[in-house]
């Protein structure tokens, strides 16, 4: 059977089922309005752990472990770890699998890992490779700021344009079995770039590569954004999601009241981070906390979700290079549980 | 439509839609701010001019910036510089006490690299341009001077 509709887009047959989630925030997100949705809140961004970067690991393999636990099967049942970060050479991703006794994909997609690593898992299940997948990403403010930014004491001043790393990770487990949430098809991106080079307006470098991606996935399914009860892009931020909305209305695509980006819904407009959240993150506790909550609830029946990322680094950037894009779209169907 | 004309007209529109700093009051802070750190380093001269009368207009102006640097770079370390710096912008980035934050911030951060290769090597990322440009300046002006 042909599983490929259209350039990127291919769809899954046998359905992967989303068995388990699990998301754990810091203090600022679980300040924000994912509150009540987050399944665990830190009372302290470190987590115990010396450095930044040793507890962004902590973070990822807690909501791995717990993830895990909340699908009801036992670590060694796990055969595949798929995952990303934002760190240079994803060290809290393949740090973490190393506590794991399991083959682990590493991935990186900047922001956009979330999405990339349940397409990548959907493909290894519904390929009939492997039954149980464990898809993970998360990020660290702290540890993300001094890789890519400034020293956290430095007192200097944030463009409007600007948006807020998170701290925090979300866990997905995929298997061939057992939920009503389901992976119906998925459109890989294209990395996209339209010249932007300022590094502090990451949504006006990535909603052209949203734009690509869903612009792809609704023209393979047949579809259009009403026949969805949600669809959410990535990180785009609050800037960003009205860029996206601005490139789809050119393409004649008109995203309505069922529209969301994680980045502009995750803090509370009171907590100053401009144009709202990102990181890696950010649309991967977003997914694994309300989206799949909700689905359960059977809220939402059917939903799009791309994660996007800016493939930039700060060399490239000093370098004079403008940040090129990406989006990666997955689509869900879920019933009431 | 070209690649190169798409990105032109895209920045253009981004350029537009983009949200710009206000000016106006971020001049206030930084003015308020500034002033208010240059005032305290007057207060601190005219102390130590009136405890130590004897002492010289030089040596008063070098005790009176070790003991601004020092403040500046105690408040980075409990963590209340960068706070002022959010609101105050240039108006806590441009005295010395600027300059201060800007080298014990990279200290703090890279410490837990190690001593040699985080807290010394890294010490000097933000300052470092300050640096070389003021001691660039400094070398030109001093060879018009010789020729004065």
């Amino acid at each position: 059977m042909k599983k490929k509709i259209g350039n990127q887009t291919i769809i899954f047959p046998s359905k992967p089922c989303v068995i388990g989630f699990y998301t754990v925030g810091g203090i600022k997100e679980g300040k924000g309005n994912l509150q009540e949705y987050l399944d665990f809140i830190l009372e302290d961004d470190n987590f115990g752990e010396k450095t930044f970067e040793k507890a962004e690991r902590k973070i990822l393999e807690e909501t791995m472990t717990k993830a895990i636990e909340k699908s009801k099967l036992k670590p060694e049942d796990i055969d595949m770890l798929v995952g990303g970060d934002l760190l240079n050479q994803i060290v809290a991703s393949s740090f973490s699998a190393r506590e794991f006794n399991t083959s682990f994909l590493g991935l990186y997609g900047a922001c956009s890992t979330m999405a990339e690593s349940i397409a990548v898992g959907a493909c290894l299940i519904d390929g009939q490779f492997f039954k149980n997948v464990l898809c993970s990403t998360g990020s660290h403010f702290s540890s993300a700021e001094r890789q890519y930014r400034f020293p956290l004491e430095l007192g200097n001043q944030r463009p409007p344009c600007s948006q807020w790393t998170v701290t925090g990770a979300g866990s997905t487990v995929l298997s061939d079995k057992g939920s009503k949430i389901r992976v119906v098809s998925s459109t890989f991106g294209k990395v996209t770039d339209y010249g932007i080079k300022d590094v502090n307006n990451m949504g006006a470098a990535m909603a052209p590569a949203a734009m690509s991606s869903f612009v792809a996935h609704f023209e393979a399914t047949n579809t259009k954004p009403s026949d969805y009860d949600l669809i959410l892009t990535g990180d785009l931020g609050k800037l960003g999601s009205e860029i996206f909305i601005d490139l789809m209305e050119n393409k004649n695509y008109k995203m309505g009241a069922n529209y969301s980006d994680c980045g502009h819904m995750f803090f509370k407009n009171n907590q100053k981070t401009f144009q709202g959240a990102s990181g890696s993150g950010c649309s991967a506790m977003v997914l694994n906390s309300y989206v799949f909550k909700q689905m359960q609830k059977g809220k939402f029946k059917r939903v799009l979700f791309g994660a996007t990322g800016a493939l930039l680094s700060t060399t490239s950037s000093q370098q004079g290079d403008s940040i090129p894009g990406i989006c990666h779209v997955v689509e869900f169907e879920g019933g009431h549980e | 439509m070209d690649a190169v004309e798409r990105n032109k007209q895209y920045n253009k529109y981004v350029e537009a839609k983009t949200p710009q700093t206000k000016n106006f009051p971020t001049l206030i802070y930084a003015y308020l701010v500034g002033g208010f750190i240059c005032m305290i380093g007057q207060g601190i001269f005219d102390a130590i001019a009136a405890i130590f009368p004897t002492m010289g207009v030089d040596a008063i102006n070098a005790w009176m910036l070790i003991i601004l640097i020092f403040m500046a770079s105690f408040l980075t370390g409990i963590g209340i510089y960068d706070k002022i710096g959010v609101f105050a912008g240039a108006g806590s980035i441009v005295p010395i006490t600027g300059f201060s934050n800007s080298v014990t911030s990279p200290a703090i951060e890279f410490k837990k690299e190690g001593i040699t290769f985080g807290l010394c090597a890294k010490m000097f990322t933000v300052a470092g341009p300050v640096i070389v440009n003021g001691l660039i300046v400094s070398f030109i002006v001093g060879i018009i001077y010789l020729f004065l």
